[in-house]
């Protein structure tokens, strides 16, 4: 008989904090600039150069510790932790060990139709390291500190998680927490959120943790889970055959699906820790506290309150549109406009949502304006353009956030109400499909359809529908 | 009270801090960390119940900046102290983690 096993996941998540300059210094964090234009001594590790915390850092670590339950530690300070890589220019990183600046919160995740708390250990403000790029040809690395001294916040949970679904759904909500405070912008690919995976397994009904393993490398939610389950296989074959899981860091290939160990005995994971000498402690008044509570924008779990009161639109569409805080924006800000929120809430939950998927892109990348939404509402339903026409138009406005008036009058789309016009068209159709008229004298209702679309291809879309679509039963009466 | 490091202990140092010392360095540094701690040692016996840990030396706290650019492109100054540069990069040794 097999045995049963569980998997015991506990993650560290670092994400980068959307302040304009670094951590220590008054340099840029702009995503992609040319390599190291966005240096100075501090972030470059030029010795006697001298690090000055970032308020704004304080603030948005305090405020991502408080949505997500955290006690703020009231005294808390930066420590050195030392080794020696090439990307980390003063060989130590300037990090939070022993009073870390939030601790003991949890976050709660849904989990099929469960729901579960994951416990928060931890949340400590530290730097970024530069980046490397390895010279394929060259024995050499070349070292950009555009990054080096961009704010990080880590997130240490406990290891409550059972599953790569219930990961997901985890990293799900802090990005969420995250974006919804205007914190972080968290993308994964970009690297503005990664997450580093510890993983142990256990017999079901055990009570102590199995060894686990570190992996890292994981950049997008496929890849998390990919290698949940394949660190999982892995581990339970060695227990399978007898032998033991090594704790050890494993670097993830996503491309080959494979795990391998990272760091071998050389480089000890021994980071001698010590205080900062160049940083002076942070101490946060119940008075600062207290002004960070006031300035917190509203969650989800408010919003969804809210908007079940002030808009009748279901609580399904509620729950989409709120899952991320850019997508809620629209939403509100095209209801303010023009006062119709079912249908904002349709057009952003299908054609949106639609068009999204099609490019690949995620809520943060919209950049189409709610008052152009706003006016194509207004158009359709004064019955200047009808719905296909709107959905062509509205292409246009996701893509190059056009005025839809403008864009319909040069584009001559207004709808055709014009009896005559129509009348015209429809003796035509009526005249070039007599199989079609036949089946439906004959009582085929479906043929019905076939003439009506006909006349709006005759009337290239623009003809109003339930003009053409009377007329054409009448017609046929006759 | 003397304290004594190991053989071990200063390989494993040297590891660390990426350091190849030469047997007579190696002696060398025993010794000098063997005083640092026999230091540690004197200080220990201070009866220090009772007081709060220092956490700097400065009774100073909460200095901040706002969070306003003030520094421009210096990437030449930057890379004037380079041992190596690459084009707009500093080049070390193939390094891959």
């Amino acid at each position: 008989m097999t045995k049963q096993y569980e998997t015991v996941i506990g993650l560290e998540v670092h994400i980068e904090l959307a302040t304009k300059t670094k951590i220590f210094c008054g340099c840029s964090t702009e995503f992609g600039g040319a390599p190291n234009t966005h240096t100075c001594p501090v972030c470059t590790g030029m010795p006697g150069s001298l690090p000055v915390l970032n308020r704004q850092v304080v603030e948005y670590a305090m405020a991502l510790g408080l949505a997500t339950n955290c006690q703020i530690t009231q005294v808390c300070k930066f420590d050195r932790k030392n080794y020696f890589y090439p990307d980390n220019p003063q060989n130590y990183q300037i990090s939070q060990l022993y009073l870390p600046i939030a601790r003991n919160g949890y976050v709660e995740i849904e989990s099929g139709a469960e729901k579960k708390k994951v416990r928060i250990h931890e949340m400590h403000m530290e730097e970024d390291a530069g980046k490397l790029v390895h010279d394929e040809w060259d024995d050499t690395s070349l070292v950009d500190y555009n990054r080096s001294g961009v704010p990080l916040v880590e997130i240490v949970s406990e290891p409550d998680m059972r599953s790569a679904d219930e990961v997901i759904a985890y990293l799900e909500k802090l990005r969420m927490i995250a974006q919804y405070l205007g914190v972080s912008d968290c993308k994964l690919q970009e690297g503005s959120m990664r997450a580093d995976v510890n993983l142990s397994v256990r017999e079901a009904g055990t009570k102590d943790f199995g060894t686990r393993t570190e992996m890292k490398n994981l950049n997008s939610f496929k890849a998390i889970a990919h290698a949940i389950e394949g660190e999982r296989e892995r581990q339970i074959e060695l227990l399978e055959a007898g032998k033991e899981v090594v704790q050890e860091t494993r670097r993830w290939d996503d491309n080959k699906e494979h795990s391998y160990a990272m760091r071998s005995k050389e480089d000890a994971q021994d980071y001698r820790y010590f205080p900062e000498p160049d940083l002076v402690p942070i101490v946060i008044s119940d008075e600062w506290i207290d002004e960070i509570k006031a300035r917190q924008p509203e969650l989800r779990t408010e919003k969804l309150e809210r908007y079940r009161k002030e808009f009748d639109i279901p609580q399904y569409d509620a729950e989409i549109i709120t899952e991320s805080k850019k997508m809620a924006d629209l939403f509100e800000e095209t209801t303010a406009i023009c006062g119709k929120p079912k249908k904002v809430a349709n057009w952003l939950m299908v054609e949106t949502f639609r068009l999204m998927k099609d490019n690949g892109m995620e809520a943060d990348d919209l950049t189409f304006s709610p008052a152009n939404l706003a006016r194509l509402i207004d158009l359709v339903d004064a019955g200047t353009i009808n719905s296909s026409v709107a959905k062509k138009v509205f292409e246009k406005i996701f893509s190059e956030d056009v005025d839809p008036e403008k864009y319909v009058e040069e584009n001559g789309l207004k709808m055709v109400n014009d009896e005559d016009a129509l009348r015209e068209t429809i003796e035509n159709v009526i005249a070039a499909n007599p199989q079609a008229v036949a089946d439906y004298k004959g009582g085929k209702e479906k043929a019905l359809g076939a003439l009506m679309g006909q006349t709006m291809k005759a009337m290239k879309g623009k003809a109003n529908p339930g003009m053409v679509n009377q007329m054409l039963r009448e017609m046929l009466q006759s | 009270m003397a304290n004594r490091i190991s053989d071990e202990t200063i390989e494993y140092v040297g590891i660390l801090a990426k350091l190849e010392l030469s047997d007579s360095e190696k002696e060398a540094a025993k010794a000098d960390m063997e005083k640092m701690l026999d230091y540690i040692d004197t200080l220990n016996e201070l009866d220090t119940t009772g007081i709060e840990p220092m956490s700097h030396v400065f009774q100073v706290s909460n200095v901040f900046r706002e969070d306003v650019v003030t520094n421009g492109d210096s990437r030449e100054e930057m890379l004037a102290n380079a041992p190596q540069r690459k084009d707009d990069s500093f080049e070390v040794p193939r390094t891959i983690g």
